[in-house]
């Protein structure tokens, strides 16, 4: 009655095909993501690392008294055009700072323009046909070198993308992230322990916790408007400072932290609190002691993670006016400053060939510290983490 | 005085108040004690409470009185607001000294101060959402005072003003009061959004199946937090690699096609946008595949049904309504998502259905209106709040119904588990 | 037929183990369905299944019993191979079928659970509607190919699984709204449905009440007309009620296999013995 197995095997030949076929479909989807990661992260390698090699030509700088008010003067006129007019406005300041300079001769090596330093890298440029057989000679002569961009780390941003660098953008990186954390990070584990372990199971705590959930959704560009609206207009919180950059993030950064602080506490087992009540310690008591303890990597990695989202956001940065250009590193929490994403989006703006690799450049940099922070985070998730 | 030197005598004489209430404290309750008497708590529970009476209302009281002098323009001469409540504290002090009786219960009253600082902080998750519900209403509710809330939802042409025209360089249309119809800005959100999720929902989709249902432990082991990356990556430098990388190679293609691409084209940002979105999708894919019961895969295959035959007519149908919810979600992010669209998406208002062409959204015209030099009363800067408040709307409609979904996606399974 | 395995031959209803007879050698009347031989299964490092010998006879009822974690649920899966859906397993031995080793990598496991069916300890209905719960793997299978067939054998499945009666007017509600007990009975038509040779069951009815369990036993009895029935159960008076044959597991050992009348009036072994009278397990 029953078909055998080599009858039923024939028939299934074409239902195998076509499951075989939706593995090879979705193991190609999964291909096909990767891909795009590997594409992306090439892309930008390709694009970013020129930006750490930047072109230095040897000048003999002659300190003579034109100079003293027009610094191209300390230059030969061959060269003064490929110097980057950033060290040319150097010379005056120079040798008023230090008289002694004047009538004397020195050979040093400076930045180039960028135009120059494009066309060393290969890339489109606005030189004159005499100018590149300059450099040409000059690279023969290792007199024109690419050296290490030690600028890009060390200065702000600016016109002249050889002088463009990040420094500025990093500190007000640092500085937003102080008032981020220094508000997001209490609140949000205060919070998470009052739900978790203090609150009654009402349709208060209820509320709280939607609108909790909800919140992680919202738009960042809505907390943007709240800045705006709150924080500036309201309270007179100073506009583009890293004031109201923080407080805008740490709005937006404290359901990530309320949420993985709540899930650190849950994982903490009940055996655990019970023992200590037994021991007749108060509910407070039996936190701070026993709980908090346990659950702090679990809290320290939700933090990490929750303040690497907040280092990438731009959008409600935007808005709260914290796209200013800042050629200046200033340590301040109320005067305007700028962070990495936004200096990278300023840049991005730019039409010079050279502010492509900047952005890039700072895209690499932005990229290193959030792996980094990530990876943090998972070692510490890993290194503590317990089976119950 | 200058406030923040107010403000730093203030912090240094309560700092001194609370330390003195500390030992003051704790010598009193270390007396009694040593007298032999019994107390209900230990010393130093009778110090911190000590502390918190001289520290708590003369915070409060401060607190108070500076929001009021700010916000409410209230003119209270500062000597006077700190002068009093330095002498609350002290006063606090003094009942908090005097309270320190062996039958005072110290424990209790702490913690229930710091149950009281607790709860006000969760409240403050709240305060935020209200903040942001009430903030943009109100500036809302300014800008349809002045323009037509029907022409807002009904009209084809957004032009806000000249300054923002003049901005992108069409100066010489429009005159001075400008016009607010957002539907070009919807669809072209409403595209951008399209393009996003035909990118990242069968990817996304299809990847989590891959991991969850074939793959390898070693291979979803690695492949997991690689997807991760991608979510992990700013949007800003999404939207570089859109401008930059992914927008001339569209135009290419498109050339090659024999059609013609704007190089800020709706393709370029909807599917770099895709691209951001595929982790979220699979990760939350991947939570609810899994979450379909093993006895459902076992049930199906005992029947001799292959593999694929039990994704595609057991577990995928068990999973829908979670992998709807996933999508939803993954929507209204993209609907808010604003860096990319700023870098690689048009400017210009352009109601069509060619997503070869340029075309703006709801978040690119809240940054220009908000970024211009516009005055804040003027009607071009309120149009953001608008846009704002019916993003808001929509994303957390769409946040809702996700979660209700989910929510009975999960109690299903939960109840069939017998 | 592989000729090794021809040399183990053995006579119907003897198992053997070190040499140690264990069931007492008797005529049997009833074809030969799945044959075991020298079966050893690890789970890992863990060694679930030792040496274990058995013929389970066509249209017959075999009850599986012995203490919990014995091997019952992992020597059954290995009769359509569902363990390996389960890791690190390694499988020796032969489990033969219709001249076939099912385990040789010849075999197509999707093949051979077409032709072994299996039913659950806990209800696993999909989150389908009645009707489809049933006509949806024949479907697959090529089984019915008009509507009207497919009707009709939804209404024999339900009828032989006794429960047509009780759903004929809401088909297309969700398998999921049924009773625990007429869910189990939903997954034995959709079993019978695919027109199988044998159908396993793992203690299908510990998560039922007393009548909804008579009613799946009388069911078995009913179905063994049609199939082979091979079923897991703790409970002794059901394997004696149901079962034409009986398989008694320890630590993984077969330790006695016998005709259900002679197992529980006058078991070969000790053990067997002590664990029906209730001394042990
Ligand atoms: N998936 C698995 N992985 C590893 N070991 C397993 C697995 N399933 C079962 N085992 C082990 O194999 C042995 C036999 O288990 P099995 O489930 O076959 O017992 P059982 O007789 O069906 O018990 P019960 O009556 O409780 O259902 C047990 O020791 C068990 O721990
Ligand atoms: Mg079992």
């Amino acid at each position: 009655m029953s078909q055998s197995f080599d009858e039923i095997t024939t028939q299934l030949k074409r239902r195998h095909r076509k499951s075989a076929r939706l593995k090879w479909l979705s193991m190609a989807s999964l291909g096909v993501a990767l891909l795009f990661l590997i594409v992306f992260f090439a892309d930008m390698l390709n694009k970013g690392l020129p930006a750490f090699q930047q072109a230095m030509v040897q000048v003999e700088v002659n300190y003579n008294e034109d100079a003293e008010t027009m610094g191209r003067a300390a230059l030969e006129p061959d060269i003064a055009p490929l110097v980057s007019r950033s060290f040319e406005r150097l010379i005056p300041g120079m040798i008023r700072d230090n008289p002694d300079l004047l009538g004397t001769t020195e050979t040093r090596w400076v930045l180039t323009n960028s135009d120059v330093d494009q066309y060393l890298k290969g890339h489109r440029n606005e030189l004159s046909e005499d100018e590149r057989a300059a450099i040409d000679e000059r690279v023969e002569n290792e007199q024109v070198e690419m050296k290490f961009n030690t600028t890009f780390f060390t200065h702000g941003d600016s016109k002249m993308a050889e002088r463009a660098g990040i420094m500025a953008a990093a500190v007000g990186t640092i500085m937003t992230m102080l008032v981020t954390l220094a508000v997001a990070f209490p609140i949000g584990v205060m919070t998470a322990i009052y739900l978790e372990e203090f609150a009654p199971d009402n349709r208060f705590t209820q509320a709280i916790e939607i609108n909790i959930n909800n919140l992680a959704a919202i738009p960042s560009i809505l907390f943007g408007l709240l800045g705006l609206a709150v924080f500036i207009n309201f309270f007179g919180v100073p506009r583009s400072s890293p004031m109201v950059g923080g407080l805008t993030l740490a709005l937006m950064t404290l359901p990530v932290i309320i949420i993985s602080t709540r899930a650190a506490l849950r994982s903490v087992p009940d055996s655990i609190r019970q023992g200590a009540f037994a021991v007749g310690c108060s509910r407070w008591q039996v936190v701070r002691d026993h709980v908090l303890p346990l659950a702090l990597p679990g809290i320290m990695t939700g933090s990490i993670i929750g303040l690497a989202q907040a280092m990438g956001e731009t959008a409600p940065l935007i808005i709260v006016g914290m796209v200013a250009f800042i050629p200046d590193v200033s340590a301040s929490f109320t005067q305007a400053a700028t962070v990495l994403p936004a200096q990278v989006f300023t840049w991005a703006g730019e039409p010079e060939r050279a502010f492509v690799e900047k952005t890039a450049g700072g895209i690499l940099v932005l990229l290193a510290v959030l792996i980094f922070m990530n990876a943090t985070a998972v070692l510490l998730r890993k290194k503590f983490e317990r089976r119950w | 005085m200058q406030t923040n030197q107010i403000f730093l005598l203030f912090c240094g004489i309560l700092l001194l108040l609370g330390l003195v209430a500390f030992f003051l404290g704790r010598a009193k309750a270390a007396r009694v004690r040593g007298a032999g008497i019994s107390m209900y708590a230990q010393p130093d529970q009778y110090a911190w409470f000590t502390v918190l009476a001289t520290a708590g209302p003369a915070l409060v009281v401060s607190g108070v009185g500076a929001f009021l002098m700010l916000l409410l323009g209230a003119q209270i001469p500062t000597t006077y607001l700190l002068v009093g409540s330095l002498a609350i504290a002290a006063g606090g002090l003094a009942i908090g000294v005097l309270q320190i009786r062996p039958d005072f219960h110290a424990r209790q009253a702490i913690e229930r101060v710091i149950r009281l600082l607790l709860a006000g902080a969760a409240l403050i998750s709240i305060f935020t959402t209200f903040g942001i519900l009430f903030s943009i209403i109100f500036e809302a509710i300014r800008f349809f005072q002045k323009e037509s809330l029907w022409e807002f939802i009904t009209g084809t042409t957004w032009s806000p003003g000249a300054s923002f025209l003049e901005a992108a360089g069409r100066a010489e249309e429009g005159g001075s009061g400008g016009q607010f119809g957002s539907i070009p800005l919807f669809a072209g959100t409403l595209m951008i959004t399209c393009i996003a999720m035909l990118v990242a929902i069968p990817i996304g989709l299809m990847s989590s199946i891959y991991m969850s249902e074939f793959a390898p432990h070693s291979v979803r082991n690695i492949a997991k937090p690689m997807l991760e990356i991608l979510a992990g990556i700013p949007t800003v430098v999404y939207g570089f690699f859109a401008a930059i990388t992914v927008a001339p190679v569209i135009v290419d293609v498109a050339g090659m096609l024999g059609l013609d691409a704007a190089y800020n084209n709706a393709v370029a940002p909807g599917i770099v946008m895709g691209i951001m979105i595929i982790p979220f999708i699979s990760s939350l894919s991947d939570d609810v595949i899994n979450s379909v019961p093993d006895s459902m895969r076992q049930g199906a295959l005992a029947l001799g049904m292959t593999n694929g035959e039990t994704i595609k007519y057991v577990v995928l149908p068990a999973a829908l309504p979670g992998i709807i919810s996933a999508s939803l979600l993954a929507v209204s992010r993209a609907l808010g998502e604003t860096m990319i669209v700023v870098m690689a998406a048009g400017m210009r208002p352009n109601l069509t259905a060619n997503p070869l062409e340029d075309m703006t959204t709801v978040t690119v015209s809240i940054v220009a209106a908000l970024t211009g030099d516009q005055e804040f009363e003027s009607s071009a800067t309120l149009s953001a709040f608008a846009l704002g408040l019916a993003l808001f709307v929509v994303t957390l409609t769409l946040n809702i119904v996700s979660v209700v979904m989910i929510r009975r996606f999960r109690e299903k399974y939960r109840i069939n588990d017998l | 037929m592989n000729s090794q395995v021809a040399e183990r031959e053995m006579t119907p209803m003897t198992s053997q183990r070190a040499g140690q007879p264990v069931t007492r050698n008797e005529q049997v009347n009833h074809d030969l369905s799945v044959r075991v031989r020298d079966l050893n299964l690890w789970y890992g490092e863990n060694q679930a299944l030792h040496d274990v010998n058995i013929d389970v006879f066509q249209k017959t009822v075999t009850a599986l019993i012995g203490p919990s974690g014995c091997g019952k649920s992992t020597f059954l899966r290995c009769l359509n191979r569902m363990n390996d859906l389960i890791r690190d397993v390694r499988i020796d031995g032969l489990v033969e079928m219709d001249g076939r080793d099912v385990n040789e990598p010849k075999m197509d496991e999707v093949a051979l659970r077409r032709r072994v069916g299996m039913v659950f300890q806990k209800p696993n209905p999909f989150p389908k509607s009645i009707f489809e719960n049933v006509a949806y793997a024949p479907r697959m299978h090529d089984l019915v190919s008009r509507r009207a067939d497919q009707d009709e054998l939804v209404e024999r499945s339900l009828r032989d699984a006794g429960l047509w009666e009780e759903v004929k007017d809401k088909l297309h509600q969700p398998g999921t709204s049924l009773s625990g007990g007429q869910q189990q009975r939903l997954c034995i038509a959709r079993a019978i449905a695919v027109q199988p040779d044998v159908i396993l069951m793992d203690e299908p009815t510990s998560a039922l009440d007393p009548i909804s369990t008579a009613t799946i036993e009388d069911l078995m009895d009913k179905l063994k007309q049609q199939f082979t029935i091979v079923t897991v159960t703790h409970n002794m008076q059901q394997a004696a009620r149901v079962a034409d044959y009986t398989a008694f597991f320890h630590l993984g050992e077969l330790i006695e296999y016998n005709d259900t009348k002679t197992m529980f009036s006058n078991p070969y072994t000790k053990k067997a013995e002590d664990y029906i009278t209730g001394r042990y397990g």
